[in-house]
């Protein structure tokens, strides 16, 4: 499901400057774009670890420190979820594959980390092999076997044990029937779903065939555990570092050290730098705290990465010199309202077309703080995902929109003075609020009465907004909805926001409106297509579709704004993290 | 305990004692105990400024359309105008506190303030009206009924009361806000979520007003002028409409001008949470939620804070001079 709050929050940072990406800030945009990696040095400004590398450096040495206004849900590599979890676990942890530290989008391509070179499907796509690299070794010096991997990913399939880590390992392999995780279900035989013919191989079975399963196996779960040293749910407390950091000291819910480990090498690493020789966190800081330390040189980075307060923020944008140091970042979410065609009159499409046209999408960028928060999104792939268009079917001066337009299209529908219907939101979210207010407002200049309905945050998708009978019998014609990808590419974005599939009659899905058979069979092609140059563009064409039945209308796509640490180098922003790659950072 | 309020006919010809025993008797005239009070409240300069206020404020909401026509704008209107679209504040100063904008615009979409603080006037005091004359009803039937009657039915009724008093009422309400749908009741929309309100508040809160009726009706019923009115025959209703439910007349008016205000304070804690109206209907409580995310722009919350402050103060100001003014020996 979608990535925890902690993105959905960077979203939210509330917000000013204007210019930013499409007008370049303050001077000059910076010459090198992604594919030259940032070589070039890169000055101080607004944006600049965006395409290239900020201040680079080799220089090894010196204590990064790191604070988080929270804490962990768990440093365990089988019970994290949080977008700077799996970005930070990287210090001690090596999945098999991994998205390497370059800027824009050459960091979102999975590189082989663990294993020797990316994984190789069976022809149907339903059997994916690893090979490990040679001279792998933990912290204490023994050596990193398939079956620690295999193992890793079988203990991540309890979620009783390990409630918050990604389940997609658990939906795609084929799991025994009952296996309950190597706790529960003891010496049980998993070799269905993963397994480790020998010391070097990895191999895991998938139940539908998926090309982008490289993808997967870059999130953390893949992390070896050697099974001897494994203690459940206290794992957390001390992991075996497979990376160039180990733990040396460890107090939850105050923070860690973590120190070189002796017994990783170059070597056997291509990935990591491993510049710093201390990496000092401190967890439970306050977050406006945390934002003017940052500013202020005595902390380098505000580890969760998803943007900094409003407070913050209104002192950064008026002063040119902290702005320099500042970086907008567009990640991959997109806020949007679904228009539910099960609703009369959005059976008619041009019922569902003139909202398109009705919508001043600018209120959708106010409703997330302004031009900082978000862009205004025509389809639904945000720029960054690998194949993304821009597909603007609905256009309208500034993102204004178009009444003229709206009407023509009501009264194609035969609804020429509007009509009546509802929008929900979830009442614990301001922004969304502040979105059905946006949506109301805009809808009104057509004719069309909006009712606003907030419904609590938690059963929003499962009994309200994402119930089907619900959302006819209380008339919810449009849902204020969000969905951010956990990994940068079409299928983890779209799948499910897009597959009828995933519509359940008892509720629970984020798809409440998208029933498009072609689109269904569109993403089960693309799905199974190896070849990375035609699968990217089916991504835009699934995109086109479902904008052509006007079943979604897309809000923002949503952006956070950080700052770049006094005296830290090699700061780069990859489409592969969405924020600072800690992996590459090192300080002066 | 005060004198029956109603004093039957018989009783105002004979010459009170105080009379008898005064010092100049031409001087004295004779007055009812209601008139008695109205000097002591009147000579409560307090409690008349607390009256006023609340005079004010009600005329406010009744006329709250035409004030808003001749000072302000629609409450829902946006004036993105004003906006500075960066930052999501106000481009003027003071948050555009203007001739035009009396109490300046709000962050986001520029609504007139002072436009939402009237409008909000209305449900607030709505809300907290007619929840206290729900409170009222039901506490005082029940509480005389407990207190007349006795025996099992008061048990049954005070039972009744501790259970209430042991409910977790805004858990509950927020529970319930959630939970019930669009349409109810043959109501919809503003309509359905103010009357949900109504309901939650003023039917939580009868067990405090019931007690003291209750308790106040228990002393009344042993009282002599209710045995002689039971020796010459009267029968339980009568006994409780002429004898027993004048006198409550005084507790339970302080007590409602004293419910008022914390069910004012009740709505503004639901808006604040957000189970109260649906927006964008304003409401003083949830202007202060929106305003406390937006806590660089001070004035957004100044004015319904404002509101709400003055409001619960004159309620309970007058309250108070009420309480004075009828039951002087509970004097400080």
């Amino acid at each position: 499901m979608m990535k925890k709050p902690t993105l959905a929050k960077a979203a939210l940072v509330a917000a000013l400057a204007m210019g930013l990406a499409a007008c370049g800030g303050t001077s000059t945009q910076t010459p090198p774009k992604a594919g030259e990696s940032g070589k070039p040095a890169v000055k101080e400004e607004f944006n600049a670890a965006l395409t290239g590398v900020f201040n680079p450096s080799t220089k090894k040495g010196g204590t990064l420190k790191l604070a988080n206004s929270g804490d962990w849900d768990s440093l365990d590599p089988a019970d994290t979820y949080y977008g700077y979890s799996w970005n930070f676990i990287r210090l001690y942890g090596r999945a098999l594959m991994f998205f390497p530290g370059k800027p824009g989008a050459e960091g979102a391509k999975p590189v082989p980390d663990l294993a020797a070179e990316a994984g190789k499907p069976s022809a149907d796509f339903k059997t994916w092999t690893y090979t490990l690299r040679d001279g792998l070794k933990y912290e204490d010096g023994t050596p990193i076997v398939a079956k620690d991997v295999a193992y890793a990913v079988a203990r991540a399939y309890d979620k009783v044990t390990f409630p918050n880590g990604p389940t997609y390992l658990n939906d795609m392999l084929n799991w025994p029937k009952d296996y309950k995780g190597p706790y529960k279900s003891k010496g049980a035989d998993f070799s269905s779903a993963v397994e480790a013919p020998d010391d070097k191989t990895v191999v895991f079975h998938l139940k539908e065939p998926y090309s982008g399963f490289d993808y997967i196996v870059q999130m953390s779960p893949t992390i070896p555990v050697p099974e001897a040293k494994d203690t459940g749910a206290k794992y957390r407390e001390h992991v075996i570092s497979s990376g160039p950091y180990m733990f040396e000291k460890n107090e939850i819910g105050k923070g860690f050290t973590l120190v070189r480990n002796p017994h990783w090498s170059e070597a056997v690493d291509p990935n990591r730098p491993a510049l710093p020789d201390k990496y000092e966190v401190s967890t439970n800081v306050n977050a406006d705290d945390m934002d003017n330390r940052v500013i202020s040189g005595d902390l380098h980075v505000a580890i969760e990465g998803t943007g900094v307060q409003p407070a913050a923020l209104s002192k950064i944008l008026p002063d040119p010199a902290l702005k320099a140091r500042a970086d907008n970042i567009t990640i991959q979410r997109l806020w949007y309202t679904s228009i539910n065609p099960t609703v009369k009159p959005f059976d008619n499409k041009d019922c569902r077309i003139a909202v398109q046209y009705a919508m001043d999408k600018t209120g959708y960028v106010a409703a997330y703080g302004g031009s900082t928060g978000g862009e205004i999104a025509t389809n639904l792939l945000p720029p960054t995902i690998p194949g993304a268009q821009k597909i603007d079917l609905y256009p309208s001066p500034e993102g204004k929109g178009d009444i003229a337009k709206a009407k023509e299209h009501l009264t194609k529908c035969g609804q020429p003075n509007g009509f009546e219907t509802s929008v929900s939101y979830r009442a614990e979210r301001p922004k969304e609020k502040a979105t059905a207010e946006a949506i109301k407002d805009s809808l009104a200049r057509a004719g069309i009465n909006v009712t606003i309905k907030p419904y609590p945050l938690k059963d929003y998708f499962s009994s309200f907004a994402g119930r089907p009978s619900f959302v006819v019998k209380e008339n919810l014609g449009l849902v204020v909805n969000g969905w951010g990808s956990d990994w940068p590419d079409g299928y983890g974005f779209l799948q499910q926001i897009t597959d009828s599939r995933v519509i359940r009659e008892g509720g629970g899905s984020s798809n409440t409106s998208v029933r498009i058979p072609d689109v269904d069979a569109m993403l089960d092609k693309a799905r199974v297509e190896a070849d990375v140059t035609k699968r990217e563009p089916m991504w835009a064409e699934i995109d086109k579709r479902v904008m052509e039945e006007s079943v979604i209308m897309p809000g923002i796509w949503a952006k956070s704004l950080l700052v770049r640490g006094k005296g830290v180098t090699n700061v780069l922003v990859s489409d592969g993290q969405q924020m600072y790659d800690y992996v590459a950072m090192g300080v002066e | 305990m005060t004198a029956p309020l109603d004093v039957p006919e018989s009783a105002k010809e004979a010459v009170p004692e105080a009379v008898v025993t005064g010092v100049d008797r031409k001087a004295i005239q004779g007055r009812s105990l209601g008139q008695i009070a109205w000097l002591r409240l009147k000579r409560d300069k307090v409690a008349m400024v607390g009256a006023g206020v609340i005079l004010f404020l009600i005329l406010i909401a009744v006329f709250a359309p035409l004030i808003v026509k001749w000072f302000g704008h629609p409450p829902l209107e946006f004036h993105r105008d004003m906006i500075d679209q960066e930052t999501q504040v106000p481009k003027d100063r003071f948050g555009g506190i203007s001739w035009d904008y009396l109490f300046g615009v709000d962050p986001q979409w520029g609504r007139d303030i002072f436009s939402r603080v009237v409008y909000g006037a209305r449900i607030s005091l709505l809300i907290a009206f007619l929840a206290t004359l729900l409170s009222v009803g039901i506490g005082t039937i029940l509480g005389v009924t407990a207190g007349f009657f006795g025996g099992w039915v008061d048990t049954v009724i005070s039972r009744l009361m501790d259970v209430f008093l042991a409910f977790p009422l805004l858990v509950f309400a927020i529970a319930l806000a959630g939970v019930v749908p669009d349409t109810a009741f043959g109501l919809s929309g503003d309509a359905l979520r103010v009357s949900l309100l109504i309901f939650i508040i003023g039917f939580f809160n009868w067990p405090y007003i019931g007690r003291i009726v209750r308790g106040q009706t228990l002393s009344l019923r042993e009282r002599e002028f209710v045995d002689a009115a039971r020796s010459l025959g009267a029968r339980g209703p009568y006994i409780i409409f002429r004898e027993v439910l004048p006198n409550l007349v005084a507790p339970i008016l302080i007590y409602s001008t004293l419910l008022i205000p914390s069910n004012i304070l009740f709505e503004a804690a639901l808006s604040f949470l957000g189970v109260g109206v649906r927006p964008p209907t304003p409401t003083w409580g949830g202007m202060l939620s929106d305003a406390a995310r937006i806590y660089t722009v001070p004035h957004y919350a100044i004015f319904p804070g404002l509101a709400i402050f003055l409001t619960v103060l004159a309620f309970n100001l007058f309250g108070d001079g009420l309480r004075d003014a009828l039951d002087p020996r509970g004097n400080r």
